[in-house]
């Protein structure tokens, strides 16, 4: 067990347990949402270099070196004298521009942010409801569109997602943070066959580093294999339909995975759908976002499929429980 | 004998493309494949790469007591000879496809070996 100095206060983390998890359970709530040291919400300072360098993967070198650390992945070994980040000075300003229906459950968001200079189409932002409460959600637009696009997917008790699906308006002013996580196109291979996976919401990566890819010429086949149980829980089909229809080498398989399968739809999970069509990936590059139990599977099955471990993208999301 | 085993198999060379078809072989084994079955696959893949490093004889240098630590919540699980005996056989099976003469594979498993009452923690 080591101990926690927090704002003058001492807390006790047990072994096993996470700086987060510690103060949690003290009562001191940390803002974070993927619990997973990813999404970087949870990020705190250490006033001592004896940070555990597993909670520093991921983040710039230049936190690294002032010992900020993730708290969801921060199993002290020793004593620790933590603050909280001061983030202020690192959130963005937005104005929401459109908000439109995508489905039942899903919501595009426009999000025009004059000081977001860069970005890579499938990088996720965190958007904050207050400064408590963030969610991570990635970016389905291309640095080239005239705003930031997220797909909203509304979550039974989601605290940020029914916010935003119930109040947020056109004109709102909203926080978010700048984009981060290395699921994205490179052009560095023109040729190679891209396969990309995603269930649900997960498309908005999807949809970005796909546009992407074709901005940037890529010459080899592009496979989007988009899963849901029916075939009302899909999205953006007429626009992907009408993509595959203008680009030879993009390809489109809207996937269904319950009994009512219409035609033009492929019957089963967007993953079983795409491993039967494509069962050696040698040479692939893959792109995977959706379900976090269907990202793992993939992972492993796309890996046996014999694609190389380092040409397999996916930024490791849980969904943030019911908080 | 160690450094020169791994000299012989191949040096870091031989790891790397070892690596892939052991790792994927092990997580296509059902008897072994949850005891190798991590969220992280990057992190799994570099604990298997040090792992045949170690059994290459090469510059790897678990004692014991890294050993027992290492697989003590494997072992908690139910670890034991039948899964470790699956581990090798999946190695002997990589390094034959690999096209590693029989003497230097007898040579891995006999650094293997050694490891058993640590890695089972007896």
């Amino acid at each position: 067990m080591t101990q926690l100095h927090f704002n003058d206060s001492t807390y006790q983390c047990e072994a096993n347990e996470t700086v987060l998890d510690a103060l949690a359970r003290q009562g001191v709530a940390i803002p974070f949402s993927c619990r997973n040291g990813v999404c970087q919400t949870c990020m705190m300072q250490s006033a001592d270099a004896n940070v555990p360098s597993a909670a520093q993967n991921g983040l710039k070198s230049t936190l690294q070196a002032q010992n900020y650390f993730l708290a969801c992945v921060c199993h002290p070994s020793e004593d620790m004298t933590v603050s909280l980040a001061d983030n202020t000075d690192r959130l963005l300003s937005a104005t929401v521009t459109a908000i439109r229906q995508l489905n039942d459950e899903v919501k595009c968001v426009g999000l025009d942010c004059p000081m977001l200079q860069d970005y890579r189409a499938g990088q996720f932002i965190n958007l904050y409801r207050d400064s408590g409460i963030a969610r991570s959600y990635s970016l389905a637009s291309v640095p080239t569109d005239s705003y930031l696009r997220l797909h909203v997917r509304r979550l039974p008790d989601g605290r940020v997602s029914n916010w935003i699906h119930d109040e947020l308006k056109v004109g709102d002013s909203v926080q978010i943070s700048a984009p981060v996580g290395s699921c994205f196109y490179l052009p560095n291979a023109p040729q190679q066959p891209l396969l990309l996976i995603g269930t649900g919401s997960g498309l908005a990566p999807l949809m970005g580093i796909v546009r992407d890819a074709l901005d940037q010429q890529h010459a080899g086949d592009i496979y989007l294999y988009h899963g849901s149980h029916d075939a009302a829980g899909l999205y953006l089909v007429d626009e992907l339909r009408e993509m595959a229809a203008h680009c030879s080498n993009f390809h489109y398989i809207p996937c269904i995975s319950g009994a009512d399968v219409p035609v033009q739809y492929q019957a089963g999970r967007a993953l079983d759908v795409a491993l039967a069509a494509h069962p050696n990936l040698a040479g692939w590059r893959v792109f995977l976002c959706g379900n976090p139990n269907m990202v793992k599977t993939a992972r492993k099955k796309a890996y046996l499929a014999k694609a190389a471990m380092n040409d397999i993208y996916a930024d490791a999301f849980l969904v943030a429980g019911v908080a | 004998m160690s450094t020169k085993l791994f000299e012989q198999i191949g040096g870091e060379a031989a790891v790397n493309a070892a690596v892939d078809v052991f790792y994927r072989r092990v997580l296509s084994d059902d008897r072994i494949s949850d005891f190798f079955d991590d969220v992280d696959m990057e992190r799994q893949a570099a604990k298997q790469k040090a792992f045949l490093t170690m059994a290459f004889g090469g510059p790897v240098h678990y004692t014991g007591a890294d050993m027992r630590k290492g697989h003590a919540h494997l072992v908690a699980r139910g670890l034991n000879d039948s899964h470790f005996d699956a581990v090798v056989e999946n190695l002997v099976a990589s390094l034959q496809e690999l096209n590693v003469p029989a003497e230097l594979i007898a040579e891995v498993g006999a650094v293997c070996e050694t490891t058993r009452n640590d890695v089972l923690g007896k």
